[in-house]
């Protein structure tokens, strides 16, 4: 019983609903509530939070309601743990390289990292995708747009 | 009454079809027709890399431009349907059921050209209605004091989210967590900070292109990434001769349209039920009333055009409560309302008075707006139809970009990106969960005017709760509400079959159906 409804998706959905809402309602004891009348900025997040909570449970309840339905894995089938990590890391690198080598190398890295998540992605055809998108993006962003965004510098 | 409603119209192309308003307007519909082709790219994610950029314009060109690409986004993903059997786009998820059987005959053409007719026609239609029946909802909301303001928004947000695709409770979810992160900021009244956690960044609240990008920019390319197969563009070959539908195409097209165009402008004006639900009501219907309802799916040309121009009546329909009322739908019309409330605009029934330019000026691009699109499908099909073999692997990193860049560009701060990656992660993790991260964003745009609305009645009503069942009208929007929930409760509990299966087909627009060889 219990180790079927650990496999369910609902389970997990419901409790972090549920996690959620006990969190903000906790959080929001620490600022004043105020009373029905003159409320403080407490009394919304209060009331939202014990709501969550409430839909969370509920969604719990479906969980153990339904039956064990087919597809009930939360990881798809095929993991993209390159395609993700990639993803994430090209507007990392974005961030980093952008703050103090300036707009291209920052475009440059976000591009040229993400691009290779794909799996037919080569290096060469990387780089001339972030190449391309570097110049037409600094050709857009600095020159038509004047964004205050140096194109080079170096530190902060 | 219908002598003001067009003057007002004559007004509104005035302001419409100045130089810079109309060049803003021809950009959105560009830019919305060439991401509706893109497979991958949606108009959520669109809009919110483009809202950064109309900071710099004025209010009229940037709510033209940014509803151009909504509705020009409508005409792209049919050709993505038809074509290719890929539903880039949910509400022509069905549209892929006759559509592509039409192309393997050979009549692909006619069946986009049929398209570019229905989508006018459910559009034209969707405008009138909205001169008309915007202007009497304004009379009416006008009178509405925090506490009908504040039902009329419960009833929005829980229609928006129970009847949206997906579990109802888990759209509830994330209505709730949208409001949450609504808070997320300085308090309106007494300036306290709220859920910062200490974070200097945060004081001003979440940044609306963030929060947008995250959820549908990265989390959606986490989702897409390497799923997406290369398209077969075999049938696909279409020329600018072969839109042009026969005779009996246009005879059997004609009534569908129009049923369809009335499904559309119905659905409109429920909130929460936008295009997608629209089209996919419309052509259960005219299965059901077809003399030759087995016929359906294999090539039907009635069941291309019903459900598009539904889809474009109910496209244009959306704009109704959100621009009369201040209440978005659905997620872009929360953008949409975002993008005002940046420009300093305050949403709701004042707005048509206040702001007539925006109004009127918005409602007479529409059609300028579909004329251009018209223009802009039948002679360029070769060119969209190219478009369709960009591969997502060129098509994201790329994206990704424009996504660092525009929420760069907010505040010129690279926090925002920072804020952007984490709402993409969790967003990702929603979406493995089953959450459709839709509500959110109408959570949030809605959450600090209910919450301003929820305290002001209260006060008001000196704390009594019992308010909002108190007043007449108020009353009306509970009443609703509870309906839609008992409504909700009953349907799930019997569960009829067909029901079921629409949902599921509802649920999982996004899944590529599989190209035939």
């Amino acid at each position: 019983m219990f180790q079927t409804l650990l496999r369910k998706r609902d389970f997990y959905a419901g409790g972090l609903m549920v996690l959620l809402g006990l969190g903000v309602t906790l959080n929001a004891t620490t600022y004043t509530t105020g009373t029905l009348m003159h409320m403080g900025p407490g009394m919304f997040p209060f009331i939202l939070g014990i709501v969550l909570t409430f839909v969370g449970i509920l969604i719990f309840g479906t969980a153990l309601a339904t039956p064990l339905g087919e597809d009930e894995h939360i990881l798809p089938r095929n993991k993209e743990w390159r395609g993700w990590g990639c993803i994430l890391a090209g507007p990392v690198l974005f961030i980093i390289l952008g703050e103090f080598f300036g707009m291209v190398a920052g475009t440059f890295a976000c591009v040229f990292v993400s691009a290779l998540g794909d799996r037919e992605a080569t290096l060469k055809s990387s780089f001339w995708l972030a190449a391309g998108v570097t110049f037409f993006g600094v050709l857009i962003f600095s020159y038509v747009l004047q964004l205050p965004f140096p194109m080079f510098r170096w530190g902060r | 009454m219908i002598s003001t409603a067009l003057t007002d119209l004559w007004y509104g192309f005035g302001v419409a079809l100045e130089p810079h308003n109309l060049m803003w307007c021809f950009i959105g519909v560009l830019v919305g027709n060439m991401v509706g082709v893109l497979p991958g790219m949606g108009p959520l994610a669109t809009i919110s890399i483009l809202l950064p950029l109309t900071f710099g314009i004025k209010p009229v060109g940037a709510i033209l431009m940014l509803s151009g690409v909504f509705y020009g986004a409508q005409y792209g993903g049919a050709i993505c349907s038809i074509l290719l059997n890929l539903p880039c786009h949910p509400p022509h998820a069905v549209t892929c059921l006759d559509g592509f059987p039409l192309t393997k005959q050979g009549r692909g053409g006619a069946a986009l050209g049929i398209t570019v007719i229905s989508s006018f026609v459910g559009a034209s239609w969707g405008i009138t209605e909205m001169i008309f029946l915007s202007p009497v909802l304004v009379q009416v909301a006008l009178k509405f004091g925090p506490a009908e303001i504040c039902s009329l928004m419960l009833l929005g947000l829980l229609a928006g989210s129970t009847l949206a695709r997906g579990s109802p409770l888990k759209g509830v979810a994330m209505t709730i967590v949208g409001l949450l992160l609504g808070i997320v900021g300085s308090d309106i009244e007494t300036g306290t900070p709220r859920f910062t956690f200490g974070i200097p960044n945060l004081f001003d609240g979440i940044e609306i292109v963030a929060l947008a990008l995250g959820l549908f920019g990265i989390a959606e390319f986490m989702k897409s990434v390497n799923q997406l197969s290369e398209v077969d563009t075999k049938y696909s070959h279409v020329k600018f001769k072969d839109l042009r539908p026969s005779r009996e195409e246009i005879r059997r097209a004609w009534p569908a349209m129009l049923r369809g165009t009335l499904i559309g402008s119905l659905c409109a004006l429920i909130p929460g039920t936008g295009p997608t639900i629209a089209s996919f009501v419309s052509y259960a219907t005219e299965k059901k009333i077809s003399k030759t309802p087995e016929l359906f799916g294999t090539g039907m040309i009635e069941g291309v055009a019903c459900p598009e121009a539904s889809t474009h009546s109910s496209v244009q329909g959306d704009f109704i409560p959100t621009m009369s009322l201040g209440i978005p739908g659905d997620a872009v019309m929360a953008l949409i309302l975002g993008a005002l409330m940046i420009q300093g605009i305050v949403p709701g029934p004042q707005l048509i008075s206040e702001h007539p330019d925006i109004f009127w000026g918005l409602v007479a691009s529409f059609w300028i707006g579909n004329i251009i699109l018209v223009i802009l499908n039948v002679p360029m099909i070769g060119l969209w139809v190219k478009l369709l073999t960009i591969p997502y692997r060129y098509l994201y990193p790329s994206a990704l970009f424009f996504v660092c860049i525009g929420v760069y560009s907010t505040n010129n701060d690279m926090f925002q990106v920072g804020e952007t990656i984490f709402v993409g992660l969790i967003g990702y993790l929603l979406l493995l969960l089953d959450f459709h991260p839709a509500p959110i964003l109408l959570g949030f745009v809605l959450g600090p005017r209910f919450e301003e609305n929820f305290r002001r009645a209260m006060l008001i009503s000196r704390g009594d709760a019992l308010v909002f069942i108190k007043h007449p009208i108020s009353a009306v929007f509970v009443g609703l509400c509870v309906v839609l929930i008992v409504a909700q409760i009953y349907v799930r509990l019997r569960k009829p079959k067909a029901l079921i299966t629409e949902l599921q087909l509802n649920a999982d627009p996004n899944a590529v159906a599989p190209v035939e060889p």
